[in-house]
């Protein structure tokens, strides 16, 4: 039986606000337990919740970068349940009246762009953390520093199709919400975090079936990975002729497998009410045009713009964009060397590979912009080859030395003078003239043989271009 | 001379002048809560010695603030640093806050002296104070009779001059109810007027805090002293904050007074009628126009205002969990049972009655039916006060359709305690101002509240109406005979 899968995704995004969500305690990560904490965010009696409006900044930019609609009225509502780390007994989330609405996402997946539409961004508090004490101590603990901390809930339509479109659509979230600064994205520690919906219809129908909701998927290769699990699992369950149960279900990373959490029956009833201590939220357009102005290019634009500007490639131009670190990279390192596509490659190849995409290893990597572009300089006014470049790389890498000083040092500065060169030839002619003699009985493949033993006896420091062309004149 | 029995600006006025000393008055204060507490009972905490060594190292004489060096005693539900804040349960039974109510850091700034925290109905849940587990506060005027509540303790505090004036908070008449019963004045002021931050919630959209006083100047000049924005509740509204005592003139000429129809009808004690008549004629005599008023959906407001503040309340005391203060029930097996005992343990039966109403009324299928249906009740019923005010500076009408009933009366009917705030209630689900101020005795020599109602934010006419009634009569001057 042939099935179309449906997901849709509810990501919550840690905000990076400097104070929580309702009182003025640091969102700082660690710290002592409940050393970031106030009477507010212990929800101690008769304390009373204030908006921080950093907070909507950061919503509305996340909602104007995603082309949803801005509600000129909000409420925050609360969401009723009991657990040691919720010391209020609800949180306060938006729940009939969020912030943004309606909005959409593009992704590309094997080369064709998709538009995925954005349900509602709302804005709602973080709880705290239960700590369970070591073998042997009766007690559990209740860390509350995290109670309070921002966190925006993206939804997104069931629009995707695939665990591949989830985990594109993922990551594409990711670069936005960086590109804006306004989460730093980590699905380890948990500032980004990712639950679906998933069900599976057979192919031609057009009423969704029964889902599930997947939880615990901390990377985005879980996400993809427990995604596919789940596929899988309901095409077996639907064609045993059984039917899917709705419940949630945790991915459990050792097994690679979903395991059922709690059926339907046993969802919370979390009597949702508007919040009587925070007024309705009012957006009017002054606000939304501020902070609309203060938008960064986003990552579909500039991808657009180093193709036109720079004439790089899509691929070249989407692998820069997908960090506003790396783009910056790109681009500082061009502003030097002025040649794109040659920046590009060096980034892509050398650099990447050492980053290994990560922006944390990119901001501290010995090779800096203008070093790498001073290197790129050397190698198009044919100081260096590209062949010694890679040594000159891989020393700025260990030494932070700059490739001028490097080249210098190392005595690596490319022979040009045709004198030099041509004294070379006519070593390596006389000392090879077996191979001289095939090449001139017509045998050209040779002919690279002969090259490379130039360039040995150069120690690499031969023009390739002057050892071809004199090489060609006197065979 | 018997210094307690002082209004705040007759005590003032003798501080300004060096008559007595803050502490000579603080102690003259606590010889009386000691000579009256064991008839009353109105303190669930009584500062004593410590409030008679705040009264010594106030600094130099304040001549601008009224409240210099003057005796406050403040409800048990104000949150008050370093001193126990019970909210008469047992759950907060120990429970001392590291932080102050914006009303006491307010009043603490002007100088007052703060006797001690006074007895409420647990959580300021009921009409009687009989639902505190401190003990039930009685009448002043009559120690068989319940004081009404949920401020009662503030309401009998002031009245046995156990305190110059008090802070109350008002959720469904909780200050103008027992000012009533007691015969003293009580102000409920408009929703927003003043800051809730550090007021323990019960119902967070009806809650307002409110001076409980002798006379209607101390009214002003307490609530002059508490009122205005505080950034820490959003709910405070930014509003200039009228200078009240000065406005205070006495003149009501061509004041045009509502009386709403639907507040005179069955169910209000011969008495209680013929007082509120007697104060309309006299204020007719005194130049105010007065005319009959329709507020048709007065009917609805006792149904609506219990599920509104019982929904909320359920979610705003959640937080007594066992978790992180308050009572814990122990030992336990696990957190449900630590839950569970905790709260059954450390609530009272009308709290619980509340919570499992309001956690109902929000429950999936029936928020519609209950909550939301309520809500527009609540709009009609503003809509009811905006048309009355379009034609009527003020409404005057009873505050209770009876005096003070009997202790253990109503206590195990639920319903009839609920009715006797039906001429209250309707003023918090519309947010408006009201005051209650003394206008006679029934047969038996229980007091009679007359309430006047006002405009959102329109305190100022509302105290000068109750100033112009007040100015004409001397019930004010009566003291119950302890």
């Amino acid at each position: 039986m042939a099935y179309e899968t449906i997901i849709g995704l509810e990501v919550h995004a840690q905000l990076k606000t400097r104070a929580k969500i309702f009182c003025g305690c640091s969102t700082e990560f660690g710290g002592p337990p409940n050393g970031h904490t106030c009477p507010v965010c212990l929800g101690m009696p008769g304390v009373l919740p204030v908006l921080n409006r950093e907070v909507v900044n950061f919503a509305l930019k996340t909602g104007l970068a995603l082309n949803c609609r801005i509600n000129p009225f909000s409420r925050f509502a609360r969401k009723n349940y009991f657990y040691p780390d919720l010391p209020k007994g609800y949180q306060i989330s938006q729940y009939e009246h969020p912030l943004c609405e309606e909005g959409f996402l593009n992704i590309d997946v094997d080369g064709e762009q998709k538009r995925i539409g954005i349900t509602r961004i709302h804005m709602e508090e973080d709880a705290g953390k239960n700590v369970h004490g070591e073998p042997g101590d009766p007690y559990s603990y209740v860390d509350l520093n995290r109670t309070g901390v921002p966190l925006m809930e993206i939804v997104s339509e069931p629009d995707l199709r695939s665990p591949r479109e989830a985990a594109a659509y993922m990551r594409k979230l990711r670069t936005i919400v960086r590109y804006l600064e306004v989460c730093d994205g980590n699905m380890e520690q948990g500032s980004l975090r990712c639950d679906a919906n998933i069900s599976l219809r057979r192919v031609g129908e057009s009423a969704l079936g029964v889902r599930t909701e997947l939880k615990n998927m901390n990377s985005f290769k879980h996400v993809e990975k427990a995604l596919e699990y789940e596929v899988r699992r309901q095409a077996r369950v639907l064609n045993e002729g059984e039917s899917i149960v709705q419940e949630t279900r945790l991915w459990d990373v050792e097994r690679g497998v979903t395991l059922s959490m709690r059926g339907k029956e046993e969802a919370h009833d979390y009597r949702y009410f508007p919040d009587p201590d925070l007024v309705p939220l009012q957006v009017d357009a002054a606000w939304i045009e501020e902070i609309r102005a203060s938008l960064p290019e986003l990552p579909d634009e500039k991808m657009q713009r180093f193709m036109t500007a720079y004439g790089l490639p899509q691929y070249d131009a989407e692998v820069l964009t997908v960090s506003r670190e790396l783009s910056d990279y790109f681009e500082a390192c061009n502003r030097a060397a002025e040649a794109p596509k040659s920046v590009s490659n060096w980034i892509m190849g050398d650099l990447l590979r050492e980053c290994k995409g990560d922006d944390e290893a990119l901001a501290h990597c010995p090779v800096k912009p203008e070093m790498l572009a001073g290197m790129i300089r050397m190698i198009e006014q044919g100081t260096i080859s590209g062949k010694i470049a890679k040594t000159v790389f891989g020393e700025m890498l260990k030494t932070g030395k700059t490739p001028e000083v490097i080249v210098q040092e190392k005595n690596l500065v490319q022979v040009t003078d045709e004198g030099a060169i041509a004294g070379l030839v006519d070593r390596v002619i006389g000392d090879h003239p077996e191979q001289v003699a095939q090449y001139r009985d017509g045998k050209e493949k040779v002919f690279g043989f002969l090259v490379g033993q130039v360039m040995k006896a150069s120690r690499g420091k031969a023009n390739p271009a002057a050892v071809n062309k004199l090489l060609k004149e006197k065979l | 001379m018997d210094l307690f029995r002082w209004t705040i600006h007759e005590a003032s006025a003798a501080l300004r002048a060096g008559r007595c000393t803050p502490a000579e008055l603080m102690a003259s204060v606590n010889g009386r809560i000691q000579a009256v507490e064991d008839k009353v009972h109105a303190y669930v905490s009584v500062a004593g010695d410590a409030a008679v060594q705040q009264a010594s190292s106030l600094n130099a004489r304040n001549e601008a603030s009224p409240l210099w060096g003057v005796p406050i005693a403040l409800k048990d539900n104000l949150a008050t640093q370093g001193m126990r804040t019970t909210c008469s349960s047992r759950i907060l039974e120990h429970f001392r806050p590291p932080y102050d109510a914006t009303v006491v850091s307010r009043l603490k700034g002007a100088g007052a002296v703060f006797s001690g925290k006074t007895n409420l109905d647990e959580f300021a849940m009921g009409s009687s104070t009989e639902t505190s587990c401190m003990g039930t506060t009685r009448n002043p005027w009559d120690p068989t009779r319940i004081p009404g509540g949920s401020s009662g303790g503030s309401a009998a505090a002031v009245a046995a001059d156990a305190c110059l004036a008090a802070l109350g908070s008002d959720t469904g008449g909780s200050i103008r109810q027992p000012a009533s019963h007691c015969g003293i004045v009580g102000l409920k002021p408009t929703y927003g007027r003043v800051s809730r931050f550090g007021l323990v919630a019960f119902a967070s959209s009806l809650d307002q805090i409110g001076p409980l006083t002798k006379d209607v100047i101390d009214a002003a000049i307490l609530l002059k002293a508490i009122a205005g924005h505080d950034p820490r509740d959003s709910t405070s509204v930014n509003v200039p904050v009228p200078d009240y005592p000065s406005l205070l003139n006495g003149e009501v000429r061509d004041m045009r007074i509502g009386v709403p129809q639907e507040y005179l009808q069955v169910g209000i004690q011969r008495e209680v009628r013929e007082a509120v008549r007697n104060a309309l004629d006299l204020l007719a005599g005194a130049g105010a126009s007065i005319r009959e008023v329709s507020l048709p959906h007065t009917d609805y407001a006792v149904s609506a205002y219990y599920i509104l503040a019982t929904a909320e309340a359920s979610s705003n005391l959640a937080r007594y969990d066992g978790v992180k203060y308050g009572y814990r029930a122990e030992p336990v097996e696990d957190l449900l049972e630590m839950y569970r005992r905790s709260r059954a343990e450390g609530f009272g039966p009308e709290v619980k009655r509340r919570i499992m109403l309001g956690t109902y009324a929000l429950s999936s299928g029936y928020y519609d039916a209950y909550y939301r249906k309520a809500q527009q009740v609540r709009t009609l019923i503003m809509r009811d006060f905006e048309a009355a005010f379009d034609v009527c500076d003020v409404l005057l009408a009873p505050t209770c359709p009876t005096t003070a009933f009997r202790i253990g009366e109503k206590v195990n009917d639920p319903l009839q305690m609920y009715l006797s705030d039906i001429y209250t209630i309707s003023v918090n689900m519309a947010g408006i101002p009201g005051i209650s101020i003394p206008c006679g005795f029934d047969d038996g020599g229980l007091p009679i509240g007359l309430q006047v109602l006002g405009k959102h934010f329109d305190e100022a006419t509302v105290l000068n109406a109750a100033y112009a009634y007040e100015q004409r009569t001397d019930w004010h001057r009566k003291r119950p005979p302890l």
